[in-house]
């Protein structure tokens, strides 16, 4: 220091530059890192949960609704789960979760990534509008769809006849039997697992998606005509058009665009 | 006996209050008690009460989430606590983590580590540039960075809710501490320590010392996990006003000589404007 009075500016400059240098690679592979852990989509959350971007920044990973959960159907994440670290989550086919009427994991959340207000119906906590995921039927390896009688999802589903249907069909094979294949109505089913839990086959038939994964979208361009509900949603709709160099003009010109000269 | 009272006495009381804290929270997972339900992160004081770790509210802010009233409560909670008592209390006296680096300071000190390796390769404020850039970071990924990859959460979750690979976590800052860099995670990684350190800046309880005392063995420094704060050892009385010191009172404890207290902030602040008065003017 002493020897070198001139030389302390440029050490000041050069420790702040490699600082920043190695903060800049440390922040850098922290960020890969933290990206690359939240990445799965494939979780079931506890009843209430945020959209799962939402969530994963709400959700301080205290456990409480783990805490709270009397089944032990909850679990946090840990460490070599390959799963987002301290987040909710559960395993239906292990322990599903079995839908109490008063959501006691939901309104203990002291951060609102449970979030009360989205099942509460008419002011009171309303255990069916819990959306946790939807269940998928894997109609090859469900025994009821070769023809074997099974109904323990259907039996085992809390909205007993809602959420799981049972469809009857002519089993063309023996022709004189029917197949009772059980049909999910998505928007009823609330994810709860219990179908999943019930599955006699080995590797359940039938199981718990969360609902991004399973379901498809169709997009705002279609519009079931046939469905008043439906169109309704033409009524505020706004076209969106398109000006090119070639659609200033009609189409009628624009198709016969070059010709000109055939008639000189 | 009396002996050992005295020179660990407030050891026995941090570990006492650590592993207490600990079996809380233990059981109110395990047994359903209902005096500290939750973790660190954040808990139930009593089922009413909402406590909640300020640093990774302040991550949650960051990400753009929304804060919810019994989070910024339970925040706020915390923060003030440990504004008024002193900010690093939570290493010394609450931290799960603390244990195992005082472990390995222990063991580098017993194999005589410190004369082999000299030279501290590393700066204490990188606990501030990891404290800044987990705050850019969960800003650009709206996601609460340290909380994704802290030790202390995973540590204490792990013990309250099922271990996993945690304990990896745990070998890795023992072994990291002991070889690599001396008080090497709380002593200059840790941004949790570093946001309380600047919260607890102008707490009111500070170890005070007295110059007058003082013989100059320097026990105090060898036992401290944070030396650079005891810079006034056996050359002024002064209040450690570091924000940097965790509160730990190791220095009280080995210091044969009385030169060295725990005081109330303002009562020493005016002695010492005196003192200095004195000795300079």
């Amino acid at each position: 220091m002493k020897e070198n009075e001139q030389n302390t500016r440029r050490d000041f400059i050069l420790d702040m530059v490699r600082a920043t240098g190695i903060a800049a690679l440390g922040g850098f592979m922290w960020s890969a890192y933290v990206d690359e852990v939240t990445a799965s989509t494939l979780l079931l959350r506890p009843p209430a949960a945020l959209k799962e971007e939402d969530f994963l920044r709400t959700c301080i990973k205290c456990g409480l609704c783990v805490e709270a959960c009397p089944y032990d159907t909850l679990m946090l994440a840990t460490a070599g789960d390959n799963k987002p670290i301290g987040t909710p989550y559960f395993v239906p086919r292990d322990i599903p979760c079995y839908m109490c009427p008063d959501i006691p994991c939901v309104p203990v959340c002291p951060t609102g990534a449970l979030d009360e207000s989205s099942v509460t119906k008419d002011s009171i906590l309303d255990v069916n509008t819990i959306d946790m995921g939807v269940a998928v039927i894997d109609d090859n390896s469900c025994i009821s769809f070769w023809g074997i009688q099974c109904d323990a999802c259907y039996r085992a589903c809390p909205l007993l006849g809602e959420a799981i249907a049972i469809k009857y069909e002519k089993n063309d094979r023996t022709g004189k039997h029917a197949f009772l294949k059980p049909v999910v109505v998505n928007d009823v089913c609330t994810g709860c697992g219990m179908c999943e839990k019930a599955c006699v086959t080995e590797k359940a038939a039938i199981f718990v998606l969360p609902r991004e994964v399973a379901e498809g979208r169709a997009g705002n361009y279609y519009i079931k005509g046939w469905d008043k509900e439906d169109e309704k949603r033409l009524e505020n709709a706004s076209s969106i058009k398109t000006t090119t160099e070639i659609s200033k003009r009609s189409a009628m010109d624009s198709l016969n665009d070059g010709l000109e000269d055939l008639y000189e | 006996m009396s002996i050992l009272w005295n020179n660990y006495r407030y050891l026995i009381l941090r570990r006492f209050t650590q592993i207490s804290l600990m079996l809380l929270y233990f059981g109110a997972n395990a047994w359903g008690w209902t005096i500290l339900m939750g973790n660190l992160s954040s808990s139930s004081f009593l089922g009413i009460i909402p406590l909640s770790d300020p640093y990774a509210a302040l991550q949650m802010f960051a990400a753009g989430a929304v804060l919810s009233a019994d989070l910024l409560i339970g925040a706020g909670i915390i923060a003030l606590f440990y504004m008024l008592l002193g900010g690093r209390l939570f290493c010394s006296w609450v931290c799960p983590i603390n244990i195992i680096t005082d472990a390995s300071a222990f063991v580098r000190e017993f194999f005589n580590l410190d004369h082999t390796q000299k030279r501290q390769p590393s700066t204490r404020s990188m606990r501030y540039w990891v404290l800044a850039v987990s705050l850019i970071i969960s800003f650009a990924l709206g996601i609460t960075a340290f909380e994704f990859v802290s030790p202390i959460s995973m540590v204490h979750r792990g013990l309250v809710f099922g271990l996993g690979f945690a304990w990896a976590a745990m070998l890795i800052i023992f072994l990291f501490d002991l070889f690599v860099l001396k008080n090497g995670w709380c002593g200059h990684i840790c941004p949790l320590g570093g946001f309380y350190s600047i919260i607890g800046k102008f707490s009111l309880i500070k170890v005070h010392h007295n110059a007058q005392n003082c013989t100059g063995c320097m026990d105090c420094k060898v036992v401290c996990p944070e030396k650079q704060v005891l810079f006034m050892i056996d050359k002024e009385s002064l209040p450690v006003l570091s924000g940097e010191c965790t509160l730990c009172a190791r220095c009280i404890e080995v210091c044969n000589d009385n030169a060295l207290n725990f005081s109330i902030r303002n009562l020493t602040k005016k002695q010492t404007i005196g003192e200095n008065n004195e000795n300079n003017e």
